[in-house]
């Protein structure tokens, strides 16, 4: 029997699926509800990558605060995108904009990921001082490596790299869409299988070394997953930093529970519901375009501080 | 039996371990005894493979632990830390629940709540069970862990200092339930304590570590001699029987 929260939730969530497709319907209806689905079907995917690989990082980690977006991601982003501007120029990365960049991107974004994950397991794992220190250090490490690449890059293209730094749900192409969601099922399977065991990766190395789990390779496994889930979610409408720790801290606090197999299908539910009652109030009733991630990012910003300035571990 | 042979560790450029060669029997309580920082965690974390093995071998009735599954293990010997301590909101029912991942793997039949069921009982922790862990008090989180090693229902049960934070009542409790264990229930119950009279007490079987390597070990009464612990700790301590057990005075 499903869990009543999940049920609650997913109702929530269909409601406000209804609302985003069909408020303020007029005009050519089958164009209009082609665009909207396709919107929503990106709200949806960005929510349950960002949901789901947040309380997935925070269980390796051992750590409720920190996320990939906060651990420096965003900068990362930027990054590859003023290198991918460096070598290809403006316009090849104007023109570029397709299938192939966007695995680029992807690719690009989960080697360097993997990377700056590793550095926040095993023997860093929960040690929160030392993990805040990195994460800080490398988005200063990648902001100044970003702004040194901007520096060599024409002035004239600077514009088309100013237009990836911010989130954007108001645009989303179709193609990539269909791309995002080819990564996002096989990944989605992959981690269903492993949310038992990840319980169990949640009480620590020794407790889980103990009861007989592979702790080294399943931690790796499941920071590959959650950096093919990040790089899914930012290749498709850039970063969005705050908003994984807004859900993780929602979903903990709903379900109140260490079992994976309800954390993670809530988490994924609250972040949709996020997205879409947000991008829906935006578009359909306030008129506005490109206002939520500023929303996002302040409430959880908010959140952010009220968690490092103690008020909960 | 555990076999320990030739074990050294070293971390940077200290050696923590030199050369330990001992057998743990099979069957009854093996305490463990000496100094802080003797290396009384470091060998047990070694034997249980939480540490990896760097020199020596460790074979567990008779099979080589770094040859063996680690799944496999975890069904055949169950350890306790010292410094437990969990990130995530957990329930004592929960946190019992874990010591059966071994067998059930994911999946819990009846015979897993059961067993979980009577580890809660066996440590009073039956009224606190839906309790968060952060909203105990050190000794009941203490119980709490060592009901979850206990749950998993292992031939060797490995127990860091489980002594810590528990009062008399609980700490001569948690003795006379080890020693059912050891004698109805034939396990083998691997300990660290520091109140040596715990070990005069209810070992069957001392092994003292001291600088890294083994000082002594045997029957608690051929081997808890007054010169021996006064050398083992490097202060004066005195050793009577009282009631027929050596009983150790340190206070004075
Ligand atoms: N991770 C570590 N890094 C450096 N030194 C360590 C580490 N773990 C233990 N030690 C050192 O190894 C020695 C033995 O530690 P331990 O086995 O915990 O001792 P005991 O449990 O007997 O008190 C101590 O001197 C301790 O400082
Ligand atoms: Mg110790």
């Amino acid at each position: 029997m499903p869990d009543r929260r999940l049920l609650a939730l997913a109702a929530a969530l269909l409601a406000a699926c209804a609302f985003f497709l069909f408020w303020g319907l007029k005009g050519p209806a089958g164009f209009i509800l082609e665009l909207r689905a396709t919107k929503l079907a990106a709200l949806l995917l960005v929510g349950a990558a960002t949901g789901i690989s947040t309380v997935l990082f925070q269980t390796v980690t051992g750590n409720r605060i920190l996320t990939p977006a906060i651990l420096g991601f965003d900068s990362l982003f930027l990054l590859v995108q003023s290198l991918l501007v460096l070598g290809l120029g403006g316009l090849g990365y104007a023109m570029a904009d397709g299938a192939g960049k966007f695995l680029l991107d992807t690719a690009l974004m989960m080697a360097a990921s993997l990377a700056l994950f590793s550095l926040l397991t095993g023997r860093g794992r929960g040690d929160l001082h030392r993990m805040i220190l990195v994460g800080v250090i490398f988005g200063l490490f990648f902001r100044s490596m970003t702004a040194f690449v901007l520096r060599l890059i024409d002035p004239s293209e600077y514009s088309v790299i100013q237009s990836a730094m911010f989130a954007s749900f108001g645009s989303i192409e179709a193609g990539h869409l269909a791309m995002a969601a080819a990564l996002f099922v096989p990944v989605m399977a992959v981690i269903w299988r492993l949310a038992p065991a990840m319980d169990v990766i949640g009480l620590g190395r020794d407790s889980a070394v103990g009861l007989g789990l592979r702790y080294d390779r399943l931690c790796t496994l499941a920071l590959l997953l959650v950096a093919a889930l990040v790089a899914v979610s930012t290749a498709l409408v850039g970063p969005v930093s705050f908003l994984g720790l807004l859900v993780s801290a929602l979903a903990h606090e709903l379900m109140k529970t260490p079992r994976h197999a309800l954390l993670l299908p809530a988490a994924a539910l609250i972040a949709g519901l996020i997205l879409v009652i947000g991008q829906g109030v935006f578009e359909r009733i306030l008129g506005l375009q490109s206002t939520l991630s500023v929303i996002i990012e302040f409430a959880g910003g908010l959140l952010f501080l009220y968690l490092v300035l103690g008020g909960r571990r | 039996m555990i076999a320990i042979r030739n074990l050294s560790h070293r971390i940077g450029g200290a050696t923590i371990l030199d050369e330990v060669s001992l057998d743990i029997p099979r069957g009854g309580i093996t305490a463990i005894i000496g100094p802080n920082g003797a290396g009384k965690s470091t060998l047990m974390g070694l034997a249980a493979r939480l540490i990896p093995l760097q020199d020596g071998r460790v074979e567990i009735d008779g099979q080589d632990i770094a040859r063996t599954p680690t799944e496999e293990l975890a069904r055949r010997l169950a350890i306790v830390t010292q410094r437990v301590g969990v990130a995530s909101r957990l329930r004592v029912g929960d946190l019992v629940g874990f010591g059966r991942w071994p067998h059930h793997r994911g999946r819990p039949g009846p015979a897993d709540h059961a067993a979980v069921e009577h580890a809660l009982e066996a440590f009073d922790l039956t009224a606190l069970r839906h309790r968060f862990l952060d909203e105990l008090s050190g000794g009941q989180n203490q119980r709490a862990f060592i009901a979850m090693g206990l749950a998993q229902e292992t031939e060797w049960l490995l127990l860091d200092e489980p002594l810590n934070n528990l009062d008399m009542f609980h700490a001569r409790r948690l003795m006379a339930r080890i020693h059912a264990l050891s004698r109805a229930g034939g396990r083998s119950v691997v300990m660290v304590v520091h109140d040596i009279n715990y070990a005069a007490a209810w070992a069957d079987h001392v092994v003292a570590l001291k600088d890294g390597r083994l000082d002594f070990e045997g029957a608690p009464r051929e081997v808890l001699t007054g010169a021996r612990l006064s050398a083992l700790f490097g202060m004066e301590i005195a050793v009577e029987e009282i009631r027929g057990r050596p009983t150790v005075l340190h206070h004075a």
